[in-house]
């Protein structure tokens, strides 16, 4: 079966951009108009606007996605939905707002961003567009208000999952955090933890690298480090309902980490008696990956034995739709792989995860 | 012919160091309580610090020459035994204070083994606080062939391509020094890059992404390209994780190779040519298939050097490698790869 006659396939990782920060005012109080115009939005990095590690485009996005009317890439909904939504076939699409709010250092200016943001999406993107979806962004370094935030909006149908960066200040398994993972499986709601952020620390365990390339492969071993600390704090054992989807930080790494993570599990057991069952049991029940980017062995076979290890109804497509290293899901799985697994990769994986509320 | 390329002999105190340190840091020792500086990496009671029938009733096992001969090198048939000492001077703020002590550990490492049996090698320890000491005791420690390999930890203070580093990488070509880089960290910087973990499960784990971060480091900085004959050794590094990153990093380098004109070199092509990795711990597939899938995906038979990494648990019994690594992969495992990466073993056949 091609791409092109599957009804309707499921992007779990869009980026919606603003035009410019004014467009949050509308959702924004007064002061802290006002104090984004003076400080702007502080995080733990170097620049006021873009990246510590400078991305390989402007806005790392597309050269071809620059709307028409004008504006950076990924703000216009029109553009978006002609150049990638009707063009790619795309039935239920994801947005994940990377938009500075989350990582804020003064938390109530990040509570109010991530709150403003909430609105956008709901009024400017899911409101005239019924493939769309929204992420909750909570402002997850003040837990408490991020789970209220969870709470305003769970009976909201059109928001699908709580978003969180992956660069968080402490591990994210950190019992500072688990307000918000309570609040999620309350709501039903799964939690997406998408590449990126600014957590304070270097980007390596060895301190800053040099490159945007460095950064980038990164991400991959930090997600580890993630999924790491979710699983032996023992948020899945407290919540066995939770659904964690890990976003934009690759998956072929996850046989390797579950098969270490098992063995380590083995000989260390005694450290961590408040764990039932073994490290892969945990996430072969809660966790799901999303692709892009889609790595590139020479051989693409491989990449069906990563499949075939980490099961085919755990990983689902994604675009990453503006950036620059945009996956297209007619060139996507390049290695042989039946009908069923096509679909489950497309549709029914996410249907799943996200479709059930 | 076997070659154990990760051993780790156990440095009791700082007090079994003092013949090798000189009254003015001795004295400083004993003033200020300088007792010990076995590092969190490896606790010493953790059931994967020692096995369980290497562990002593009192200390840490591996004094001495005689005990690691008797229960690390003939039970495995071993003709060689690469000692990597992890007592944990790479901690250490103070420059001249961790060169006194890196020397007088290269010193016990010379005088309690090297000199006792004459199936040990050792790698020099080093402190990367101050490049330029690093290098002196390179010199220094170089001009005794047993000396087989230039050592230091996963986790330091910048990562290990940056060009600050790049005097040390000149002094083991000359040499003829492979880089050993050891599970374990300076602690420079938390274990992960999201900060410090709860629990040590967590900070074993982690020397996983660690040694991924670094092999990128050592890329993107284009050390492979700056000194060709170089040799990088990943030890208790783990090895399953390789292909998936090197996927990862062919991946970026395709989009990126801008930001880093001197890679001409894929990143397979690069490990082929210049990375090794020690066998143990193996972070194996529960399945043979998978096993053996898993050795296409990695590509070369010359990538791993056998290894027991006594005294952590890595294994049970003799059981060094896991089933389905066939016979011919193992011979050159045990011999072959080591002596392709140690040119320094070349006088021990």
């Amino acid at each position: 079966m091609s791409v092109e006659r599957l009804p309707g396939i499921y992007d779990c990782d869009i980026h919606p951009a603003v035009r410019s920060m004014a467009d949050l005012e509308p959702w924004l109080e007064r002061r802290w108009i006002e104090h984004f115009r003076t400080y702007g939005a502080i995080r733990n990095q170097h620049y006021m606007s873009g990246a510590a590690y400078h991305k390989s485009q402007p806005n790392a996005s597309r050269r071809d996605a620059w709307p028409p009317e004008g504006g950076p890439q990924g703000s216009s909904l029109e553009f978006m939905r002609t150049q990638h939504l009707d063009q790619n076939g795309i039935g239920f699409g994801i947005l994940n707002p990377l938009v500075s709010s989350q990582g804020v250092r003064n938390l109530e200016h990040s509570a109010a961003l991530c709150r403003a943001i909430n609105h956008w999406q709901a009024e400017q993107w899911v409101a005239g567009e019924p493939r769309l979806h929204a992420s909750i962004v909570v402002p997850y370094e003040d837990p408490e208000t991020s789970a209220d935030e969870i709470r305003h909006w769970a009976g909201d149908r059109r928001f699908v999952q709580v978003l969180l960066l992956s660069r968080t200040s402490m591990p994210p398994g950190n019992k500072r955090y688990w307000p918000i993972y309570a609040a999620a499986a309350e709501a039903g709601l799964p939690v997406g933890i998408h590449a990126f952020g600014n957590s304070g620390w270097p980007v390596t365990s060895s301190g800053w690298p040099s490159f945007y390339m460095d950064e980038m492969v990164g991400h991959a071993q930090t997600s580890q480090s993630g999924l790491v600390s979710l699983v032996i704090e023992g948020v899945f054992e407290r919540w066995p309902e939770l659904k964690l989807v890990l976003i934009e930080s690759g998956f072929t790494w996850a046989p390797s980490l579950l098969w270490r993570l098992d063995r380590e599990f083995d000989i260390l057991r005694s450290e961590v008696p408040h764990l039932k069952l073994k490290p892969s049991d945990y996430i072969r029940r809660n966790v799901w990956w999303t692709s892009q980017p889609m790595d590139e062995p020479e051989n693409k076979r491989m990449l069906g034995d990563i499949f075939a290890w980490l099961g085919w109804d755990r990983i689902m497509f994604s675009s990453d739709y503006p950036h620059w290293d945009f996956d297209d899901p007619t060139r996507v799985i390049m290695f042989p792989a039946t009908d069923e697994q096509r679909r489950q990769f497309f549709v029914d994986n996410a249907r799943g995860v996200y479709g059930t509320r | 012919m076997r070659i154990d390329c990760d051993i780790h002999p156990g440095v009791s105190n700082t007090a079994a160091l003092f013949p090798w340190l000189n009254d003015h840091w001795r004295e400083l020792s004993v003033v200020r309580g300088i007792e010990d500086l076995a590092s969190i990496n490896y606790p010493d009671r953790s059931p994967l610090t020692v096995r369980s029938d290497w562990r002593v009733d009192k200390g840490r096992p591996g004094p001495d020459a005689a005990t690691i001969g008797r229960q690390c090198l003939d039970p495995f048939g071993s003709d060689i035994g690469i000692l990597n000492c992890l007592f944990g001077v790479q901690t250490l703020f103070a420059d001249d204070l961790a060169y006194a002590y890196v020397r007088a550990v290269n010193d016990w490492l010379r005088a309690e083994f090297l000199d006792r049996d004459p199936r040990f090698r050792a790698s020099i320890v080093i402190s990367l606080e101050n490049v330029e000491m690093a290098v002196d005791e390179i010199e220094r420690c170089a001009a005794d062939p047993r000396f087989v390999q230039i050592l230091v930890l996963a986790g330091t203070a910048h990562p290990l391509g940056k060009r600050l580093y790049w005097p040390i990488y000149k002094a083991a070509v000359k040499h003829n020094l492979p880089i050993g880089i050891h599970a374990g960290s300076e602690l420079r910087n938390p274990p992960t890059a999201l900060g410090w973990p709860s629990y040590y499960l967590e900070d074993y784990v982690a020397n996983a992404q660690g040694f991924q971060y670094q092999l990128t480091s050592l890329f993107t900085e284009g050390v492979f390209n700056r000194f060709p004959a170089l040799k990088v050794v990943l030890l208790e590094s783990g090895w399953t994780w390789l292909p998936p990153l090197l996927w990862r990093m062919a991946k970026y380098w395709a989009g990126l190779r801008f930001e880093i004109p001197w890679a001409d070199r894929s990143p397979a092509e690069v490990v082929r040519d210049q990375v090794r990795f020690s066998l143990t711990p193996v972070d194996a597939p529960p399945d043979v298939d998978q096993l053996r899938r898993l050795f296409d995906h990695l590509g070369s038979d010359q990538l791993l050097l056998f290894s027991t990494d006594w005294p952590h648990a890595q294994f049970a019994g003799t059981d060094v490698f896991p089933p389905g690594v066939d016979p011919a992969l193992q011979e050159a495992i045990c011999a072959a790869n080591p002596l392709a990466t140690y040119p320094r073993l070349g006088g021990a056949r």
